[in-house]
Formats: structure tokens, C-alpha cells, sequence
């Protein structure tokens, strides 16, 4: 075993998945992080994490900074390419990873993102539609009213959108509360929201009164960019909705305080 | 293009305080993307015909001289007179000639997108003509002395009531009152009705230019294109270059997908093709035709890696559907052509030093290019301006520098984890308890609209390797 690699499980024949945790649950909500190990062992894979991982160059990329993303790109597919599977708990690492590193990088590097991007997948597909999670107990019902909102990363470029509710049906229980224009932009759009932050403001409150309207009183979703924009208007308005990754919900971790709130 | 002085943010601050228009702006962008979708849902080959299109674009595009010199060739054979124009003056001075050869004192103007790039009314009118706009939505817009707002509904910034009153103000309405929508509409067609019939010379645009026939094609929704091409003695056709098509029925398949990703219809009011002047023996039509052909940077934008914003077929889908145009209307991009098909071009037919923000306006949310019925990977384009804007260093020090040193950071993993493990035990000491920051240094653009949350206890790689160690140590 590589000594990078921290073994969450033996038996061989097992799917091998190497997470990619994202910069922002690294930093912000490492709940997430772990509630997608939980997952993913509940889903009978054997889960390593590639200790050097650090950001995959969305926002340089983004920002239009092509030559500082290609070697963090090229570091990112150096870290995952052994494993058999990637999972990404992040609908726009996962794009960043299938759409964007083939258009910067060329020749081999490029043969190498494509083999890369052919195995990687944000974190709810891979459950719903690769490992076939099945629930720890029979019939699980809940009355949490839950809404989720649909990163445009995730729903555009990852073509995310039954996965999380089949998930959240079959393994909490929940039937989303859809939220009306779930697939408008929350306003995030990782330096936008820093560049012109009065459009940004807009956007956000658009998609929290589109929110409360539900009456729901968990908004989740896949992207911790948007979750984190999102629940930080909330809190700003007072708004008591909790905010939370869908990770954090379907391995049923609703211990940790909701993102932004105090314990 | 006249020049510009980048204001978008400032222009988009002042649009999102007036709360009248931004509560207009919130229908239309309820009430536009959902007439779309129920014209494409009903309409089954769209997906086909998108492709079908594309390839036509593509290939129009990439034979451009040839199909250029067919469509000459074939309008001449027509009786009509093709000038080429290389720039905007050039297609003003083009159009004053034919005017001043006519001895014209009046014109009447279609809706022409190109005419407003070139700002052809006002320099006519500097030589003494006078310019009456003949689209209801460019009449009001030209009355209200206001530029377009949409480059297919430019009036779109304009509530009923307000157009009421700029007709009380500039109409003699005797003791009518204008009270029902419908009202505004007759008295805008009595108005014009004289315009089409003072004029000596008809200008009108074109969304296609036919080689095989050197026909052109122009869709509009109220007819007066019909009138501005048919009623004056002289007829001069404004359009750019890009617009030509190999073939009519190439023409017929864009204006399907035309009319229903702009309008939700599934074809224009009126699809009007023109052909030349009148022939002997023939009872209307005008005497003299022409057509002037624009390039303003078309031919660079060919030569560049944008070349595929030439493919757009100016439906006004993307602005439709876009959460930034919505959200801060048309007039906030100071251009002819704003939303996201406009964040490409302006700054190809400007600089993009006088437009570099414009591709800033952009969440990347790739709804634009979903709805885009030539296909244009807009969010792509937006993108590489980006990467030039980042190359010629036009962007804001703070933020290249800032990403420089967060990608430096990222490619030393050592680093980067003891810097973050640091910083991260400081936020959250300091904001476990509120949850979250209501500011921060270097984070203004953040917590000027939203709560900054605090993180969790240890960023996940302090927490995991901790817990490797003691696994390992067991």
C-alpha cells in the first residue's frame, strides 16, 4: 500500500475509490469529507485519500489564468489516475476535472485527463448510479422537510439532477420540496461573487426566497460554493432555514451544526 | 463601434436600484425562458435542426469568400448595387452617398442591429435627414431619445405606462387618453404610417443573405420591414457579412429555430424575402437597391479563436436566460449587443481594453449555451477573454496576483496544508461562536451581501492524518 494512501477497508473485489475531498470541504466542512467516506463504505468500497491533494485550479481557471491551472492539473491527475474510481463530493470539481482539464491540456496530458475523466464522478451519481448504495435500514421515513438546490456545474456539466433525490428517497426517506427556478444560478460563481458582488447579492436573494417559499427547512445540495454563498445570505437576512451538504444528509451526520451557524 | 468606457459595474449598481425596472426585469425572466421551452417542448426535430444549422454556420463560415462572391454576383444579376464596408464610418458614409444622391430629406429604418452598431441615425442626422425608427419597440426607444435594451425586444426596459407617457408627452393626442395597451399600439402605427409614406428611402437589416440567389432574407413580427423595403423609391439593406447561407432552404431551417428561441413562435409574423428592385412591368417595389455589407472585425473574429460567435443568429435567447442580463437589464452593458452573446462580441468589435469587464459578467452557469440554438459554447468564449484579459494584464492586480499565489500555494501541498491548517484553527476560533463574519479583510466583495460562515474545527487533512496517526499507532 502506498503510504500516501490511508486503507478504510480490505477485502479485495471491493470497487477502489480515490476521493477528492475539494478545497472547500477541506477547509470549510470536513463533516462533508467524512460523511463521503461514511458513503462510500457504506456503499462496500474501499476508500482511499491521496494525502497531497490541495485544490483542483477552478479558480485560476475560471479567472482565465490557464497557465497557473495546467500544472495543479496535471498534479490533480498525477494524485488520482491509479485509482479505479474518483469521486468527487462536488458537481463543479467533478466538471472541472471531466470537461475543463482536456480542453487546457494537450498531447499525453491530455490522454491522461481523458482516461481520468472517464472514471471520475461527483459524488451522488457514483452512489446512485455506480455503487447502487442500498440503505442500512429497511424502509427509512422522515418528516424533515428538505428543498435542494441544483449547482449548475453539477446539473450542466455532470448532468446531476434524480441522483440526489433518488438518494435522499431511498436512503432518508425525504422527498424534495423542489424550490421554483431550481436551475438558475445561485450567484456564486466562485470570484464572481467577490467581482461584482451587488449582481451576485441579486442572485442569491432570488434563490433564498425561492427557498423559503418551499417552507423547507433544510436546503441541500452537492456544491459547498453555492451551499456556502446561500447560507450566507441566509444568515445575513436572518433566515432560519439550515444549510447543509447533501453528504452531511444522507449518511444522516446532523450533529454538526448546519453551514454558518454556531453550535 | 463608437467608443466605450468600461461601466458595467457601476451601470449595474445604478440598474439594480431602480426597483420598478428590476420588478419588470423579474417577469420577463419568469415569462421569456417559459414561451421557449413550450415552443421547443411541442416542436420535436429542434435538437436535429440545431445540429443541421450548426453545420450549415460552420460551413458558410469557413467558405465565407466564396459564398460572399456567389451572393454578389447573383444580386447584381438582381439589379442590385453590393458595397463593402470595412468599418462602421464606412457603411455611414456609404448610406449618406446613397441618400444625398436621391436628394432624400426622409428615411425610414426597419429594426437593423447593425445600423445601431454603427450609429447611423445620428450621423444622418448630423448631415440634415431625418431618421424615423419603424419597429414599435425602436420608435419608442428612438422617441424616449434611449438606446435598445434587447436586440430583439428593445423596448423591453419599458412599462406600458411609461410608454403612455412619452406619448403624451411627444404625440398631439387631442382628448385621447391611450387608456388599453392595444391604444398605444394604433397610435404608434398612425404615426409611422405617415413616416413610410414621406420617405424617399427605405434601410432595413437582414438575418440572412442567400448566396445561391442573392436574395435576403428578414424576419420581423410587425411588417414594417415590408414597408421600409417596399414603399420608398430607394432600398438600402444593411446587414454584416457573417450573415450569408449557401442556399434558401438554409435560410428557412435558421428561421425555425429563429422565432422559436426568441419569441416562442414557431415562425415570425412575417419571413419576407427581397429580392431587388422593382422589374419592368411590376407595380411596387422600390426603383433602386442596395445592399452594404459590414465587416467591423468580422473578418479578425474569423481569423481568431472566437470565430463561432459569428454563428449567432441574434435570437436573444441567451439574454433571455441569463441570471446577470436579467438581473441588471441591457442598458447596464452600455453596447448594442448586451447579455452573454454581447459579453463576446463587444469587446471583439471594441477592444477589450474599453470592455474587459463585460466577460467578468459571467457565473459560468452554461445556461446560456444550453438554450443557445446555433450552439455557441458561450461560457467557453467568455472564458478565453478571460485568459486574454488575465494575459494583458487588465484585470485587477489583487485578484491575478491573489490567484497566482493561491495556485503556487496549491502546487506545494506541504505548504498549502500548514498554511490552510493555520489559518482555518484562527477563523474558527474566532467564529465558532456567531457561526459566521459579518466582515473580513480582503473579504469585502463577500460580506458586503452575505455572512462569511466560519469553518468547522481543522481543515479535513489536519483532521484525517490525525486520525491516521492513530489508527497507525493502535
Amino acid at each position: 500500500m502506498n503510504e500516501q494512501y490511508h486503507d478504510h477497508s480490505h477485502p479485495a473485489q471491493r470497487m477502489r475509490v480515490s476521493l477528492f475531498v475539494t478545497c472547500l470541504a477541506d477547509l470549510f466542512r470536513p463533516s462533508v469529507a467524512f460523511a463521503s467516506i461514511k458513503l462510500l463504505e457504506q456503499a462496500d468500497c474501499e476508500v482511499t485519500v491521496p494525502l497531497q491533494q490541495t485544490c483542483c485550479g477552478q479558480p485560476a481557471y475560471s479567472s482565465g489564468d490557464y497557465d497557473a491551472t495546467v500544472p495543479l492539473a496535471q498534479q490533480v491527475i498525477g494524485l488520482l489516475e491509479a485509482a479505479d474510481y474518483v469521486v468527487v463530493p462536488s458537481g463543479s470539481c467533478a466538471g472541472m476535472i471531466c470537461h475543463h482539464y482536456p480542453k487546457i491540456l494537450q498531447g499525453e496530458w491530455r490522454d491522461r485527463a481523458l482516461k481520468l475523466a472517464a472514471k471520475t464522478f461527483e459524488l451522488t451519481a457514483f452512489l446512485n448510479d455506480i455503487a447502487h448504495i442500498e440503505p442500512q435500514h429497511k424502509k427509512p421515513s422522515s418528516t424533515l422537510s428538505v428543498t435542494y438546490h441544483d449547482s449548475c456545474a453539477g446539473l450542466r456539466e455532470m448532468h446531476i439532477k434524480e441522483q440526489p433525490r433518488q438518494l435522499l428517497r431511498q436512503l432518508c426517506g425525504i422527498e424534495v420540496n423542489e424550490l421554483e427556478k431550481s436551475e438558475v444560478c445561485c450567484g456564486f460563481g466562485g470570484t464572481f461573487c467577490a467581482k461584482m458582488p451587488e449582481i451576485s447579492g441579486k442572485m442569491v436573494n432570488d434563490k433564498l426566497d425561492n427557498a423559503l417559499a418551499t417552507g423547507a427547512k433544510v436546503l441541500t445540495g452537492g456544491d459547498l460554493g453555492c451551499l456556502l454563498n446561500i447560507a450566507g445570505r441566509a444568515q445575513r437576512q436572518g433566515e432560519e432555514i439550515e444549510v447543509r451538504h447533501i453528504a452531511e444528509l444522507l449518511s444522516g451526520d446532523l450533529d454538526t451544526p448546519p453551514i454558518g451557524e454556531g453550535p | 463601434m463608437e467608443q466605450r468606457r468600461d461601466t458595467f459595474i457601476d451601470n449595474a449598481s445604478a440598474a439594480l436600484k431602480n426597483l420598478k425596472q428590476a420588478e419588470r426585469r423579474d417577469i420577463i425572466a419568469s415569462f421569456a425562458p417559459q414561451i421557449r421551452a413550450a415552443a421547443i417542448d411541442s416542436f420535436e426535430g429542434f435538437g436535429d435542426l440545431r445540429s443541421h444549422v450548426k453545420k450549415i454556420r460552420q460551413h458558410s463560415l469557413d467558405n465565407l469568400d466564396y459564398y460572399l462572391s456567389q451572393f454578389e454576383k447573383e444580386a447584381v444579376h438582381n439589379g442590385n448595387q453590393v458595397h463593402f464596408a470595412r468599418d462602421g464610418e464606412e457603411l455611414n458614409s456609404v448610406v449618406l452617398d446613397i441618400c444625398q444622391q436621391h436628394d432624400a430629406r426622409r428615411v425610414a429604418k426597419g429594426k437593423s442591429i447593425v445600423t445601431e452598431e454603427t450609429g447611423l441615425n445620428s450621423f444622418l442626422q448630423s448631415a440634415g435627414l431625418s431618421v424615423m425608427e419603424t419597429d414599435v419597440g425602436e420608435y419608442i426607444v428612438q422617441q424616449a431619445g434611449e438606446k435598445p435594451s434587447h436586440i430583439v425586444t428593445p423596448v423591453l426596459h419599458k412599462s406600458a405606462d411609461e410608454i403612455r407617457e412619452l406619448f403624451q408627452e411627444k404625440h398631439d393626442l387631442g382628448p385621447r387618453d391611450l387608456h388599453n395597451t392595444s391604444d398605444l399600439v394604433v397610435e404608434a402605427c398612425n404615426v409611422l404610417r405617415e413616416h413610410f409614406l414621406q420617405a424617399e428611402v427605405g434601410i432595413i437589416g437582414a438575418n440572412a443573405l442567400i448566396a445561391e440567389n442573392g436574395y435576403c432574407m428578414l424576419v420581423t413580427n410587425e411588417g414594417n420591414g415590408d414597408l421600409c423595403a417596399n414603399l420608398p423609391k430607394v432600398l438600402i439593406v444593411c446587414t454584416t457579412i457573417d450573415r450569408v447561407l449557401p442556399r434558401a432552404e438554409d435560410a428557412t431551417a435558421m428561421s425555425r429555430l429563429l422565432a422559436r428561441s426568441a419569441t416562442g413562435q414557431p415562425q415570425s409574423c412575417y419571413t419576407s424575402f427581397y429580392s431587388g428592385p422593382r422589374r419592368e412591368g411590376e407595380l411596387d417595389g422600390p426603383l433602386e437597391t442596395h445592399f452594404v455589407l459590414l465587416d467591423n472585425e468580422r473578418s479578425n473574429t474569423l481569423a481568431s479563436n472566437y470565430r463561432e460567435i459569428l454563428e449567432c443568429i441574434r435570437c436573444g435567447a441567451c439574454l433571455n436566460h441569463c441570471p446577470i442580463y436579467t438581473s441588471v437589464g441591457g442598458h447596464a452593458y452600455d453596447s448594442v449587443y448586451p447579455g452573454p452573446m454581447g459579453s463576446v462580441l463587444t469587446p471583439l468589435l471594441t477592444s477589450l481594453e474599453q470592455s474587459h469587464l463585460l466577460p467578468n459578467a459571467c457565473t459560468s452557469c452554461g445556461l446560456c449555451e444550453e438554450v443557445c440554438p446555433a450552439d455557441i459554447p458561450l461560457p467557453d468564449l467568455l472564458r478565453d477573454l478571460r485568459h486574454d484579459e488575465s494575459t494583458k494584464k487588465l484585470s485587477a492586480p489583487r485578484w491575478r496576483y491573489g490567484l497566482k499565489l493561491h495556485s503556487w500555494l496549491a502546487r506545494h501541498p506541504s505548504t498549502y496544508q500548514a498554511l490552510t491548517a493555520i489559518s482555518i484553527g484562527i477563523l474558527y476560533r474566532l467564529g465558532r461562536k456567531r457561526g459566521g463574519f459579518s466582515k473580513l479583510p480582503f473579504g469585502s466583495g463577500w460580506t458586503s451581501q452575505r455572512e462569511f460562515p466560519a469553518p468547522q474545527e481543522g481543515t479535513f487533512m489536519k483532521l484525517y492524518k490525525a486520525e491516521i496517526k492513530q489508527n497507525n499507532g493502535r
